[in-house]
């Protein structure tokens, strides 16, 4: 299907977030969206699938124009979209909210699910989608959630698929089986509009390239004719270093002290098993390795948030192995959670209050337990302007923020009170190339103030861009040290389990002994 | 409940749109009038929070008027001749609507004849004064159970069991009342913090029980109700609680020191207890708006998860706000045994308890919104006692009106839809779902 958007404008109050924007996505065709975070791509999308109204401007779809009050009408002509931030039922399995609302039923209304599962088996096979029917869909890892929110678009026969920062969550591996998917889409005829912030991925999959900057289309290209330097400094409007420039770190005492550290997940498996590690002031260590082989219970567990089964934690000598989160807030540990919108932020309440979300009962932001809301509100117009944060004012809602944005307010938060451990976990998650580089960058100032710094990363551009010493996690176990000039491939294949120097070193290690594992690996598949 | 709260805080935001002036034109004033009326109007098309309520009361009495017409005999027979006489159908139904509401007004505020009588001679200041006494005398332990009760929904906690706090800070207020022997200076604070910590401890377990074992306190506080009445059954028939040489069911009856004293000479029943109810409004608007113990009870009532990554103990909290939820709750025990009936009888507090979660609901669980919802519903029950003994018109049509209110302002769409009210709230709130941050 053929789509075209012609002088779409969305104002919110003062902010105008499109801007007279015209976009073209012929049949067939994967067309990626670029632009800084606040750029006005989620809006748009928005826009285009019902879900906003937009000011002024005109839809059409092969050529017809078309208005839509609501998504289901979107829906009804043939557009699919996967939100940025998911839209799935936690409680259901993925057959049921696959066909939710469009549910095949027997007579008087009775739902047919042997029907729904045969359906969703089908278009499963001939799209190469993998996922059983009747799992429950909180119960799965991330990657394959976004396979069902595929499924169901393509199960309302979308035409045109919206795909909104889809690999924000994924490991390199389910990103590449992504594209596969998009590319046989693309051969059937579908149309996919796909958003993202990653250079590399829209230089290897898309057709074309549309970027916008601040809610206007800056320019069309296609990756024949661009590279990555070239769409960075098109989307920020200036020239972006890639990788930050940093001096070699200068290590002092160790002020994070794992030793034999063991955590177990909510179903009581050992997902961290017998950790050692020292983090020291002054160095940033970032800890390399497939989501779900631990790293997410090893930050929760530093932070307070998950108890610990085993092991001590130390945070500058002092055991912190039995603390709550507010004890190890109050130590020094700053904490940058996985997932912004679950654990960093509470949407509704206003950018002022999330900046000061763990602090909000200390001076200068309250006395006497009476919170000081002017001065509150001042730190929010600083930080606002101190991270480039995009918000119309800092009374909004957060959830009004662009995904980015939202990021940049939790980092803001934890890089302004005195800590000793910064504790940061997808730090750059959904971020643009922009916003990487000042939050790398505030990353080593921190780093060189003295602050010990541990990143978790699954990104392995960011792992060896940031780590002064870089430690591969798999399995609930470091596998190994490196120093970040290690090749890629090696650390690659340390993630994969493949290389294990202790292993090798206590020889006949059994584990690890298959790569493949590491592709279909999910959180809590780790040592039943 | 809860995730309705965005829209409403966005709301401004949105209704700026087009309200800056147009670069040139008339004269700067003329403009600047024709904007405000123009933001005004904008304002009022929108279906902000106050609008949907003046909305969703209008619509309830002009339900409740049909109710009227239809279930009043009069009424239909003039309209069976609408043939013959059809002045005399329409005549008769405004005078039976407009008998009805003005006795409803004069039953709950004041008559406007008394007034003036009052004002003209000096004398009859307490007939005239009576039902908005009446009223605020009503309102009092609904504004203290709702507060409590809304403080609960604000933090995500449901409690139901503002009945079963109320007879137990009754039980309270009572034992202090007739256990303590001090001047009254000293013994009505006592009583007043008596029945504060009565509900404090009715609340505090269910907290409790939902922090240790996470079991729901919709279940245990509703089960507590039950608990409490029939532990209140059980003390009226036993020393010390009941009435010596009483075979009844029937409490000792409070002390003089121990009873709140009115607040305008004898005959006018409003007692100091309103103040009581006053000040725990105000004093919680400022807590939630305010203190960092709101703010903490407000994150926990949002996103738990976010509360404790940034360092707050969800348990802890769940307990404090069950427990200043029934502290509450048992201030309004006390206040109507304090303030108007002085002794305790089986199934006590009606079903103030029950009319307090309305309240809170009404008064979209703001303090301030609860305290006019209580006046609202005060009034409609004692306006609607003096309707049902003046014109005939049944005590369950005020219900009923209740019931509309508040149906229409828990469905803010329906209110939107019927009076074609602009829809402020569209945005990412729609969209807001769990996901994973991407
Ligand atoms: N409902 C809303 N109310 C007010 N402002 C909004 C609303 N929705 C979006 N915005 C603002 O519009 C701008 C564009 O947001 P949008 O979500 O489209 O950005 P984006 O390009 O998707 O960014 P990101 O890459 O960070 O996801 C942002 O400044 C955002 O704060
Ligand atoms: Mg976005």
């Amino acid at each position: 299907m053929k789509l075209e958007l012609c002088g779409i404008r969305k104002t919110f109050g003062r902010l105008v977030a499109n801007d007279d924007v015209d976009l073209t996505v012929e049949k067939g065709e994967i067309h990626c969206l670029l632009g800084e975070n606040g750029a006005g791509k989620s809006t748009l999308m928005n826009v285009l699938f019902g879900l906003l109204r937009p000011d002024s401007g005109e839809i059409r779809l092969d050529g017809e124009p078309v208005r839509f009050a609501n998504p289901g009408e979107a829906v009804r002509r043939g557009i699919g979209m996967v939100h940025q931030h998911f839209m799935l039922v936690p409680v259901f399995t993925v057959a049921e909210n696959i066909v939710l609302g469009f549910e095949p039923t027997r007579a008087l209304g009775w739902f047919n699910r042997k029907k729904a599962n045969a359906d969703i088996v089908r278009l499963s096979q001939e799209f190469g989608l993998d996922v059983s029917p009747d799992a429950i869909v909180e119960d799965l890892p991330v990657g394959v959630q976004q396979r069902v929110e595929i499924l169901k678009a393509l199960y309302r026969d979308a035409r045109l698929l919206i795909l909104d920062e889809p690999t924000s969550v994924l490991t390199p591996q389910e990103t590449l089986a992504l594209f596969a998917v998009m590319r046989s889409l693309a051969t059937s005829g579908r149309s996919i509009l796909f958003i993202t912030h990653k250079l590399k991925e829209v230089l290897a999959v898309a057709d074309r390239i549309t970027v916008m900057r601040l809610g206007r289309v800056v320019g069309t290209t296609t990756p024949e004719t661009a590279d990555e330097k070239e769409l960075a400094s098109m989307m920020v409007g200036r020239s972006v270093e890639l990788v930050v420039q940093k001096a070699p770190a200068s290590p002092r005492a160790t002020v994070l002290e794992l030793r034999g550290l063991v955590v177990e997940d909510d179903r009581g498996l050992r997902v961290v098993d017998g950790v050692d590690l020292d983090v020291h002031a002054g160095e940033i260590v970032a800890i390399a390795g497939v989501q779900g082989n631990g790293q997410t219970e090893l930050a929760e567990a530093i932070a307070g948030l998950r108890p610990i089964a085993a092991g001590t934690v130390r945070l500058d000598g002092r055991d912190l192995s039995s603390a709550s989160p507010r004890d190890a807030i109050r130590a020094g540990i700053a904490h940058v959670p996985e997932d912004r919108q679950t654990d960093g932020l509470v949407l509704a309440l206003s950018v002022a209050d999330n900046l000061v979300l763990d602090i909000y009962d200390l001076a200068p932001f309250a006395r006497h337990g009476s919170r000081d809301l002017a001065t509150v509100k001042s730190n929010a117009g600083e930080k606002l302007a101190d991270f480039d944060i995009r918000a119309s004012d800092a009374e909004v809602p957060v959830a009004t923020l662009s995904g980015g944005n939202q990021q940049k307010v939790i980092l803001a938060r934890e890089l302004s009170r005195p800590i000793k451990l910064l504790l940061a976990s997808q730090p750059t998650r959904g971020l643009d190339v922009g916003s990487i580089e000042y939050v790398h960058e505030r990353i080593v100032a921190e780093r060189d103030k003295g602050v010990a710094v541990l990143i978790i990363s699954s990104e392995l551009d960011e792992v060896l861009a940031l780590g002064d010493r870089i430690a591969v996690m798999y399995r609930g176990r470091f596998t190994g040290f490196c120093d970040p000039s290690t090749g890629r491939e090696q650390i690659g294949l340390m993630m994969a389990g493949v290389l294990d120097e202790s292993a090798a070193l206590a020889a006949g290690a059994a584990e690890g002994a298959d790569p493949a594992s590491s592709v279909t690996l999910s959180r809590g598949s780790v040592h039943p | 409940m809860t995730t309705e709260a965005p829209t409403g805080e966005a709301a401004p935001q949105a209704s700026s749109i087009g309200s800056e002036q147009p670069p040139s034109g008339d004269a700067p004033g003329q403009q600047r009038g024709k904007a405000a009326f123009v933001k005004l109007l904008r304002r009022l098309s929108e279906a902000n929070v106050f609008v949907v309520t003046v909305l969703a009361i209008f619509s309830a009495l002009v339900l409740g008027a049909i109710l009227i017409l239809v279930t009043t005999p009069a009424v239909l027979h003039s309209w069976g001749r609408i043939g013959s006489r059809p002045g005399a159908a329409f005549s008769t139904s405004w005078r039976t609507i407009a008998a009805a509401y003005s006795a409803m007004f004069e039953g709950s505020l004041f008559a406007p004849s008394a007034i003036s009588h009052a004002v003209s001679t000096g004398h009859g200041w307490t007939t005239a004064l009576t039902p908005i006494s009446e009223t605020l005398v009503s309102a009092t332990p609904l504004i203290l159970a709702g507060t409590g009760v809304a403080i609960g929904f604000s933090t995500g906690v449901f409690n139901i069991g503002a009945q079963g706090q109320l007879i137990a800070g009754a039980l309270g207020a009572l034992f202090v009342g007739f256990e303590v022997h001090a001047p009254i200076g000293v013994h009505l604070p006592l009583v007043i913090l008596g029945g504060a910590a009565g509900g404090a401890i009715a609340g505090f377990i269910p907290g409790v029980l939902k922090a240790r074992t996470g079991a729901h306190e919709v279940i245990t506080t509703i089960m507590l109700n039950y608990v409490f009445l029939d532990l209140l059954t059980y003390l009226l028939t036993t020393a010390p609680f009941q009435q010596p040489g009483q075979a009844n069911a029937i409490s000792r009856t409070m002390p003089s020191t121990a009873i709140l004293p009115h607040l305008f000479g004898s005959t006018l029943r409003v007692n100091v207890g309103l103040l009581v109810a006053l000040a725990v409004s105000l004093g919680a608007a400022w807590f939630t708006r305010r203190s960092t113990a709101g703010f903490s009870f407000r994150v926990i009532g949002l996103n738990p998860s976010a509360g404790r990554t940034a360092g707050m103990d969800v348990r802890r909290i769940t307990i404090l706000v069950l427990t200043l939820s029934g502290a509450l709750a048992g201030l309004a025990g006390m206040a109507t045994l304090s303030g108007t009936d002085f002794f305790l009888s089986t199934g006590y507090g009606g079903n103030i308890g029950f009319d307090a979660i309305t309240v809170a609901l009404l008064g979209r669980n703001r303090p301030l919104g609860v305290l006019l919802g209580s006046l609202l519903f005060a009034a409609l029950i004692t306006g609607g006692r003096y309707m049902q003994a003046y014109t005939g018109v049944d005590l369950d049509l005020t219900t009923v009106i209740q019931a509309i209110i508040v149906f229409f302002v828990a469905t803010p769409a329906l209110v939107r839809e019927v009076f074609r009210l602009r829809d402020q709230g569209e945005g990412p709130t729609r969209i807001l779902t769990k996901g994973w941050g991407g």
